[in-house]
């Protein structure tokens, strides 16, 4: 599914961690593109790999097998300016906002630190209005720069976040979970947010989340990983509609929908038993142990990546 | 308050205030929340963090550590008879985990990892039931085999660190139903899961449901999990309860401002068009020092001058469907509900 359109392009990336001598397969072989101003989503659940697939790509893992290629150029063995080049147009804004702002920096240092290693400012003048402007653009006070992040609340440290992303204006960002330590009032603020700044300065989003609604809500095309594989990858309607993989669509009917009437008369798919230890994967297609349409192939070979239907993709022996 | 069915009546919280006593001055937490609750109903309480409806669960099985909290003022009836508020350490151990029972948020942190899942099974039987230690054990292999966990025979044995996490919440549930309480407070029960996972926990509450007929106390933020499993809600907002009334009132003819913002910050998954999400600005207040008037005041649209000055009353909308906003006052100029809010798609 190579095409020229795609700005990045994952090949069959694998990323294995060593542990105790043994191999955790987090990411396993996943394949997708992303196109020029498009929001990829990638949902799962917890252990499915989706963060580790975001931080390979971004380069804070070293890949295991496959490639990356962005803008054609593959990410493997960069010599440091090209890793540098490479940074300036890749930036992450990362789940905890908590955890990852430096508590001793001022907020106007956090975000002017990138700004500062690729010594885009002249002059101190430059760095301050650079700051105001991106504190701007994000919702926050321009005199909000001189203080420290604990003065701040969730959601505004989120802010603070993808001020930081936004500081060395890169084309691409890929957000690992950037809501889910918010309140629900919130959320949507921050969601709002990731939408306006797209549409200002056409930026190309991989949003990996485990809420398949506010996915389902921000994302032009969605990928659905399990266990360290993808499994459908489609628009983002074509989905809900017409999800093909049975993982996809016992996860859609977990989902609660906030409509008592709905909720009443709709049909539920509860799957049964709990995900595989990655340490330990069923042989095969890794959803099969809890797939009620397993078949004895299932267990002998993982099924490739079809294109079922035109931009509709399903890894699955059913099709 | 309907007086019809009183016999059934499981509790019922009257004007509850709650304080934290901190350093930098008063918290208050929960600020005259009035509600109760009948035999085999499910009540949820929602809210985003802070609102208070944690603590106003945590007070009711006196679980909040005192100093540096204390109940300012109010009364919390269980079971018609004891008003908890005034029992002490010492009796009210006899009513916690034998007639009320709590799930929590944390499958990981909630259990003793020191204990096998046995053992704390069967630690309220052998205290609260005058159960022997076989006894206990046997009781609690039925009650992981209730809460459907495989292989209950080994798992009695295990240690939590040896289990999965929707493993661990089926062993709180069990551990919480063990004396087959009146009352399960749940707080967050699926927070902390994977979809696939919480669709599992949901089944097996609203099965047991039918099957023990307690009464459940629901604590959530997630209005998907309110729409499947409550019968009645409470929207609480900065200490207060701000709105209640039946799962569909609030859901479709909810009146106070706050839970339009709630219903419509959240996306649907069956939405067919992409309308944008709808925010509500701001935060909510300090409660060291709370407003003066109605504490939604200056995040919401609709604000009146009488908001800032005066904190509304609960005006009845119809039965028991409540709302504290002054927009239901009949001198207020009539605002509609947003017709994207709850059930319109």
């Amino acid at each position: 599914m190579a095409d020229n359109q795609y700005i990045l392009e994952v090949q069959d990336m694998k990323k294995h961690f060593n542990i105790g001598g043994k191999k955790l397969k987090a990411v396993d072989g996943i394949t997708f593109g992303v196109r020029k101003g498009e929001t990829l989503g990638i949902v799962g659940e917890s252990g499915c790999g989706k963060s580790t697939a975001g931080k390979t790509i971004i380069g804070l893992y070293d890949i295991t097998g496959g490639d990356v290629l962005f803008h054609g150029k593959s990410i493997k063995n960069m010599n440091t300016k090209d890793r540098r080049a490479y940074s300036r147009n890749m930036q992450m804004v990362f789940q905890d906002p908590y955890a990852s702002l430096n508590p001793r920096m001022t907020v106007g240092d956090v975000i002017a630190e990138g700004i500062d290693i690729h010594g885009l400012a002249k002059n101190r003048a430059e760095r301050t209005n650079r700051v105001q402007e991106l504190l701007d653009a994000v919702g926050l006070n321009a005199e909000h720069a001189g203080r420290f992040p604990h003065e701040f609340s969730g959601g505004q440290r989120q802010r603070i976040g993808i001020a930081r992303a936004l500081a060395i204006q890169p084309e691409f960002i890929v957000a690992d979970e950037p809501i889910s330590a918010l309140d629900v009032s919130v959320q949507a603020q921050v969601i709002n947010l990731f939408q306006k700044l797209q549409k200002e300065r056409g930026l190309t989003y991989l949003f990996i989340a485990h809420d398949l609604a506010m996915v389902k809500h921000i994302s032009d095309r969605i990928g659905v990983m399990y266990l360290g594989k993808m499994m459908e990858l489609t628009t983002s309607a074509k989905l809900y509609a017409k999800p093909l993989h049975p993982y996809t669509r016992s996860l859609l009917s977990a989902i609660p929908i906030p409509d008592p009437e709905v909720e009443r008369t709709r049909e539920r798919i509860i799957l049964q038993g709990e995900v595989p230890s990655p340490m330990n994967p069923p042989s095969g297609c890794p959803f099969r142990t809890r797939c009620p349409h397993a078949m004895d192939v299932c267990a002998k070979t993982m099924p490739p990546m079809k294109e079922i239907e035109e931009g509709h993709f399903a890894a699955c022996h059913l099709y | 308050m309907a007086t019809t069915n009183e016999k059934n009546r499981i509790l019922e919280v009257d004007d509850l205030h709650v304080s934290f006593k901190t350093y930098a001055g008063e918290v208050q937490a929960v600020r005259g929340v009035t509600f109760h609750l009948d035999k085999g109903e499910v009540l949820a309480i929602v809210g985003e963090s802070g609102c208070g409806k944690s603590v106003t669960a945590q007070t009711i099985m006196r679980l909040v550590p005192t100093p540096p909290s204390f109940i300012k003022k109010g009364s919390i009836v269980f079971n018609e008879k004891e008003d908890i508020v005034k029992l002490s350490e010492r009796q009210m151990q006899r009513v916690r985990g034998s007639e009320m029972g709590m799930i929590f948020q944390d499958p990981m942190t909630s259990l003793n990892p020191t204990m096998t899942v046995g053992k704390q099974i069967s630690e309220s039987l052998i205290k609260h039931q005058g159960m022997s230690k076989s006894q206990a054990m046997s009781r609690s292999l039925e009650m992981l085999r209730l809460v459907g966990i495989s292989n209950p025979e080994g798992r009695l044995k295990q240690y939590p660190h040896e289990l999965s996490g929707g493993m661990r919440q089926r062993v709180m549930i069990a551990i919480a139903l063990a004396c087959s309480p009146k009352l399960l407070i749940a707080d967050e029960p699926t927070t902390a899961l994977d979809v696939t996972i919480q669709a599992q926990i949901i089944e097996l509450m609203q099965e047991l449901k039918e099957k023990t007929e307690s009464s459940i106390i629901m604590i959530t933020h997630d209005l998907g999990v309110v729409a499947e499993m409550a019968d009645r809600v409470i929207v609480m907002y900065a200490g207060k309860i701000v709105e209640e009334g039946t799962l569909d009132e609030i859901f479709y003819e909810s009146r106070h401002p706050y839970t339009w913002g709630l219903l419509r910050s959240v996306p649907r998954l069956d939405a067919e068009n992409k309308s944008d999400l709808v925010p509500i600005p701001g935060t909510p207040p300090d409660l060291f020092a709370p407003p003066k008037g109605c504490a939604f005041a200056d995040r919401c649209p609709y604000a009146m001058k009488v908001c800032l000055d005066n904190d509304p009353e609960k005006f009845v909308v119809k039965g028991e469907h409540r709302a504290a906003c002054w927009l239901c006052h009949p001198d207020a100029p009539k605002v509609e509900r947003p017709v994207e809010t709850g059930g319109a798609v």
